[in-house]
């Protein structure tokens, strides 16, 4: 056995993640500082934060980080990072349709793209290029105009002929002979993958290295409403009072909402996704594609991960269907026929909180000190970051900040639908 | 697989059916209001559990009916009515 070289101030706990500190750790066996702090759950805080997903870690650190709001709890019926925020597919991309979701989710690009520094956690992400096809002409338009509105936000994207798909994607049948060829794509190189999991952890262990209590395996059961204003929140462990309760919850927000009085439009629909045997390193690109109901991308691990649309009906079961790996695999191959022999490792299924426009809803509600940050849908784990950050400062200043405005819940009342669906409802 | 009881063909593979939504009235477009209307379009109690929803057997007999199924467990029960043409404005996604 190796004896570790101990003395008082090797023995302090390790917090900061680097390769010194790796080396360092191995010598003197120093104890890593914990990660997630466990705590007895108080009677109040100034915020409760329910959710404990991508979006309620995020809105708890930037609350921290650039607000120094600390007094806040995150409250998780399961563990952290056990709703989509762990089940996605990890596709980053800012190339949407309207001009308003092309800056809000490149804004989350710019925080994800610096979010391993900022978090002094290695969140894995690779830039790798997003490719989405187009099988026919009306959806090359799309792309067209997708790519006048991307270039006028400053967010790289072009449309693409199968010549240079052919070249970022050598495997794909690009042929005419293709049951539904390809007649070309929108082309965004920012976009990427990122590890999710790893996201989750890096915002909790910040979170928490800040003093904020994040209470997995804390159910909210009801909320308390007193003349038209939240006054906190009635869980399995007992009650929280709060100033402040912000729904993070995703595919159950509308649930949550319910028991404040907040009706949302609303429709809870489960997404399925599944993985194969790693094999080497053959695909870089993010390959998408809508009129297949398809999209392929490896992880660094040589896995294939593919996604598909939502269930067709829907549901709050988690559970797979044979028919959704059937028509997964059969839409594979027509695009890369030469996987035929691969094999699926597992699927699994996550709950998406489908709005009519495809796009969230963020920011103030009709009881006061209640504020909401869902309608992820399929699409919402890339914005993350400047949810959190926008939904951190609305909490701290009472004032909704400009980029999230579009995305009130109000517009379904004032006739100001986003449009969104061209560009986000396969195309996570 | 998940099996959907057909009120004229009996329990089938739910892959048949297409997906028509919360039953919910429609309101006469001649005398609603805007906000009436919205309610109908865009809102839904989206509920974890009964929920009485309108189905199309598309792969089958292609007639409308409605049924009850527990939207957390997926099960059903009773019989289907032969009503339900529900609503698709708000399916997920138009497949
Ligand atoms: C298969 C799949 C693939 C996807 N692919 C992509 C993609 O490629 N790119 C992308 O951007 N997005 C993608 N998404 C969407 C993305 O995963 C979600 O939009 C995002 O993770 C939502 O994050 P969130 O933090 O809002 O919610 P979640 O991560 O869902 O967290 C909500 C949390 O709330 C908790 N909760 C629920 N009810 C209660 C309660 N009563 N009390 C306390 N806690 C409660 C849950 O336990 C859960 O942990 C995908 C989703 C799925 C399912």
């Amino acid at each position: 056995m190796v004896r570790p070289l101990t003395s008082k101030l090797s023995r302090r706990p390790v917090k900061k993640y680097s390769a010194v500190n790796i080396l360092r750790q191995g010598i003197t066996r120093a104890p890593w500082a914990p990660v997630l702090v466990p705590h007895e759950l108080r009677g109040r805080y100034d915020v409760v934060i329910i959710g404990g997903g991508v979006h309620g870690l995020a809105t708890a650190h930037y609350l921290a980080s650039n607000h120094g709001i600390t007094d806040v709890a995150v409250l998780d019926k399961s563990y952290i990072g056990s709703g989509g925020s762990g089940r996605n597919t990890a596709i980053l991309r800012s190339n949407y349709l309207t001009p308003e979701g092309v800056r809000f989710y490149d804004r989350s690009m710019e925080l994800y793209r610096n979010l391993a520094a900022d978090l002094n956690f290695n969140v894995m992400f690779a830039k790798r290029g997003h490719l989405t096809l187009a099988h026919n002409d009306g959806s090359l338009r799309t792309m067209r105009w997708r790519a006048e509105v991307n270039k006028l936000q400053g967010v790289d994207s072009e449309v693409v002929g199968p010549a240079e798909i052919k070249k970022l994607v050598p495997y794909m049948d690009t042929s005419e002979h293709a049951r539904y060829p390809i007649l070309g794509a929108l082309y965004h190189p920012p976009g990427g993958i990122i590890r999710h999991d790893a996201v989750v952890w890096g915002y909790a262990r910040q979170v928490s290295a800040r003093g904020v209590h994040i209470h997995q395996d804390t159910e909210v059961r009801g909320i308390d409403v007193a003349g038209g204003k939240v006054t906190g929140v009635r869980t399995n462990r007992g009650d929280v009072a709060a100033g402040t309760v912000l729904n993070c919850t995703a595919g159950w927000s509308s649930l949550i909402s319910e028991m404040a009085g907040v009706s949302m439009p609303v429709e809870t629909f489960p997404l399925q996704a599944a993985v194969t045997e790693p094999v080497r390193p053959f695909l870089d690109a993010v390959v998408v594609s809508a009129s297949l109901h398809v999209y392929v991308s490896q992880t660094d691990r040589g896995e294939l991960v593919f996604g598909a649309s939502v269930d067709p009906f829907g549901s709050y079961s988690m559970r797979g269907s044979l028919e959704f790996i059937e028509g997964l695999a059969g839409h594979v191959l027509e695009l890369m026929p030469s996987l035929a022999k691969l094999r699926l490792l597992r699927s699994w299924a996550g709950l998406c909180d489908m709005t009519p426009d495809f796009s969230p809803i963020m920011g103030e509600t009709p009881v006061q000190g209640f504020l909401i940050d869902v309608g992820w849908g399929t699409y919402g784990f890339k914005a993350g970051p400047v949810s959190g950050e926008a939904m951190a400062e609305l909490v701290a200043t009472g004032k909704t900040p400009e980029i999230i405005a579009p995305f009130d819940l109000a517009r379904f009342t004032d006739d100001r639908l986003m449009g969104e669906k061209g560009a986000a409802s396969v195309g996570h | 697989m998940m099996l959907l009881p057909c009120p004229w063909c009996g329990p089938r593979n739910v892959t048949e059916f297409a997906y028509r939504g919360e039953n919910i009235a429609r309101p006469d477009p001649n005398t609603a209001d805007k906000a009436t209307w919205r309610d109908y379009l865009y809102y839904r109690s989206n509920r974890a559990g009964w929920e009485r929803e309108g189905w199309f057997h598309r792969a089958g007999c292609r007639q409308f009916f409605s049924i009850e199924r527990n939207r957390t467990t997926n099960e059903t029960r009773g019989v289907g009515t032969p009503d339900g043409a529900g609503d698709a404005a708000h399916s997920g996604d138009s497949r």
